[in-house]
């Protein structure tokens, strides 16, 4: 899937919704297109943190039960150039090849003892050490002192500053789905609340998991493990960030908002990280911590917690699993050695049946948001493509079970979200239509797709 | 066969500085303090430069993939500090060993049961080309199954060991920052009457 493909799709839908603005002769168009604008630039940039993460992922999964190293010429996965200096059983494979005296020919190898031989000879070439190997490792040595300059980036990969955009934009939406006019500082105040209460628990969640993300392919490479932060900063982060976080979200949008917020913090740091190392049903409980960024960006926009906050939540919920589910068959390994209780390792079966489940409840949430007056009957017909899709990758990856499926789905659940999300906002009833109703005359329903007013 | 490639793993492993180091810090440190050492350097084969006052840090160890840490001794160390980097340090050896063990043992029980299912299936260890014949993630996926249910009760005692490990030094570096800070504090005072 090239990148060009997966971001083509938003440019034209926000291309054709500005045409749309410009041709229905909208009274506040200014307001309502930079509004517009923003919504969409937020996917675009979604899309951009999806394109990332899909080559972060790509190389990880390529690992297999072999440790292969990244390709040095991609800037973008730079930190994990650590991996080749780090495998210490590639150095010996090096050492066999360029020291030792032995027939280049494997073939001729016809007993064990003798690779055995083999490897003992490389094993103490390993441990009379020329002068040079030995300052190289020297260098692997780093001082632990802070560097102001290293902060902005050690504090961005504390926060797992991509994932926290992701959260933003969700609870974004969730705003922009609510059915009241809307308000700008509200939205920001909302958006920055979400971000602050965001990176406060992704901290916390790397303050916990220090030893275990050592031991992790994918997380190794974490500020805490490399040492390059002391606990009691990351904690000291932690605490600037959520504190004034959910300040904000009580004080300057909603209390219930702020609530919200506060739980889903303790949530995500007290109930999902450690059951993570205890029970399956960790991943329960991490589906509901995505499920809140959306409802609570509701509540600051309506300051209730209606049946339409409660349905953009479900749909963040179920779309977890498939994307969760996808993402952990090809990790079974790590998972394992690592002590984490995930469905993919214990109850494989389980795992893919759950995740096919909720990609047919995707369906069945989005045919449901036009019945709770939230978009209009279009959503459902316009968002069936791109469920019915992820719901035969999701029947793929139940019936193969195997890791280009489990790849595939995960891949598929990066742009569904977005366009999903891209589509129900397009598609979201319009209050001023429904205001309009009774002056129009002749019901002239010149668009399927109503943009919001202001 | 397994067990004596492991043994012949360990014959080779460097002996590790940390078990050592922590019973002679202790005696040692007193000394070594003095002279502006780090007995921890001792086994890891690094020396930080003598001029350094903080802490280094280096690459991961072969065995628990966790990066170990020299801690440097202050000349006039307070008891705070002192109880601070004695925590810190057996954490770390705690965590070492723990971890050391735990995955020398998983690639252990991983190479009997790629063995194992091998040679039910009446195939070699390697192949024809000398590639070293490997089982598919789906096979595999029973021995991760049973390997993780068989360590669930030694992961949850050891989470909790790492909870109060993290969380005392955590207090422990708070108290000491706040002890720092006020000592920096009433010397700035005593400058500012001078």
């Amino acid at each position: 899937m090239s990148a060009a493909r997966s971001c083509r799709p938003p440019r034209a839908l926000a291309g054709l919704f500005v045409w749309r603005l410009r041709s229905t002769g909208a009274r506040q168009m200014p307001c309502r297109f930079v509004h517009l604008y923003h919504v969409a630039s937020s996917k675009l940039i979604t899309f951009q943190y999806c394109n990332f993460l899909k080559r972060m992922y790509v190389t990880q999964c390529n690992k297999d039960l072999s440790q292969r190293a990244k390709p040095k010429s991609d800037s973008i996965v730079s930190p994990f150039h650590e991996l080749q200096q780090l495998d210490q059983e590639k150095k010996v494979v090096h050492k066999i090849s360029s020291a030792s005296p032995v027939p280049q020919s494997w073939s001729e190898m016809s007993s064990r003892n003798e690779l055995r031989k083999i490897k003992s000879a490389a094993e103490t070439e390993d441990s009379v050490v020329p002068g040079g190997a030995e300052s190289k490792e020297d260098r692997q040595w780093k001082e632990m002192k802070l560097r102001l300059d290293d902060l902005p980036g050690i504090l961005a990969r504390l926060s797992k500053i991509k994932l926290t955009a992701l959260v933003v934009s969700t609870a974004s939406t969730g705003f922009a789905m609510a059915p009241v006019p809307f308000e700008l500082t509200c939205f920001l105040l909302a958006s920055l609340g979400t971000g602050l209460a965001s990176c406060a628990a992704n901290s916390i969640n790397q303050f916990f998991e220090v030893p275990f993300d050592s031991n992790m392919n994918r997380t190794k490479n974490r500020p805490l493990v490399r040492g390059q932060i002391s606990p009691l900063l990351a904690v000291c982060f932690a605490a600037c960030c959520g504190i004034p976080g959910v300040a904000l979200l009580t004080l300057g949008v909603n209390p219930l908002t702020g609530a919200l917020g506060a739980f889903n913090i303790f949530l995500y740091t007290c109930c999902y990280t450690p059951l993570k190392r205890m029970s399956i049903a960790n991943t329960w409980v991490g589906a509901v911590v995505g499920a809140i960024p959306p409802i609570m960006g509701w509540t600051a926009a309506t300051g209730s917690l209606d049946a339409g906050a409660l349905l953009l939540g479900g749909i963040l919920y179920s779309w977890q699993f498939p994307h969760f589910n996808a993402l952990s068959w090809g990790l079974r390994e790590d998972y394992s050695r690592g002590g984490y209780c995930m469905m993919s390792v214990t109850h494989p079966g389980l795992c893919r049946r759950v995740a096919l489940r909720h990609c047919l409840a995707l369906i069945g949430l989005s045919a449901v948001a036009p019945v709770l007056n939230i978009t209009t009957w279009t959503f459902p017909i316009i968002s069936l493509p791109i469920n019915l899709y992820i719901s035969y990758l999701g029947f793929r990856f139940y019936r193969d079970a195997d890791r280009s499926s489990s790849r595939k789905l995960f891949f598929c659940s990066l742009w569904h979200l977005p366009l999903l999300l891209l589509v129900m906002f397009t598609c979201k009833k319009s209050v001023l239509e429904k205001e309009d109703k009774g002056e129009l005359r002749g019901g002239s329903h010149e668009m399927a797709m109503e943009i919001r007013l202001p | 066969m397994a067990a004596a490639r492991v043994l012949r793993a360990g014959g080779c492993y460097r002996r590790h500085p940390l078990s050592s180091a922590s019973s002679s810090a202790s005696s040692g440190s007193g000394r070594a303090a003095e002279r502006g050492e780090r007995p921890d350097s001792v086994g890891l084969g690094f020396r930080p430069p003598p001029h350094s006052h903080s802490d280094w840090i280096g690459p991961p160890d072969k065995h628990s993939n966790l990066r170990p840490v020299i801690f440097y001794v202050p000349p006039e160390e307070s008891a705070l500090e002192r109880r601070l980097r004695e925590a810190r340090q057996e954490a770390q050896a705690s965590n070492q060993r723990f971890w050391a063990r735990h995955n020398r043992a998983f690639r252990q029980e991983k190479e009997e049961f790629i063995y194992s299912r091998l040679k039910a299936k009446g195939l070699e260890m390697r192949d024809e080309s000398g590639q070293k014949a490997t089982l598919s993630a789906e096979e595999m996926a029973d021995f991760y199954k049973d390997f993780l249910s068989k360590n669930l009760k030694k992961h949850l005692q050891y989470n909790r060991d790492w909870y109060k490990h993290n969380f005392r030094i955590t207090f422990l570096m708070g108290q000491v920052a706040l002890m720092r800070a006020l000592r920096w504090l009433r010397g700035r005072k005593r400058n500012v009457e001078q």
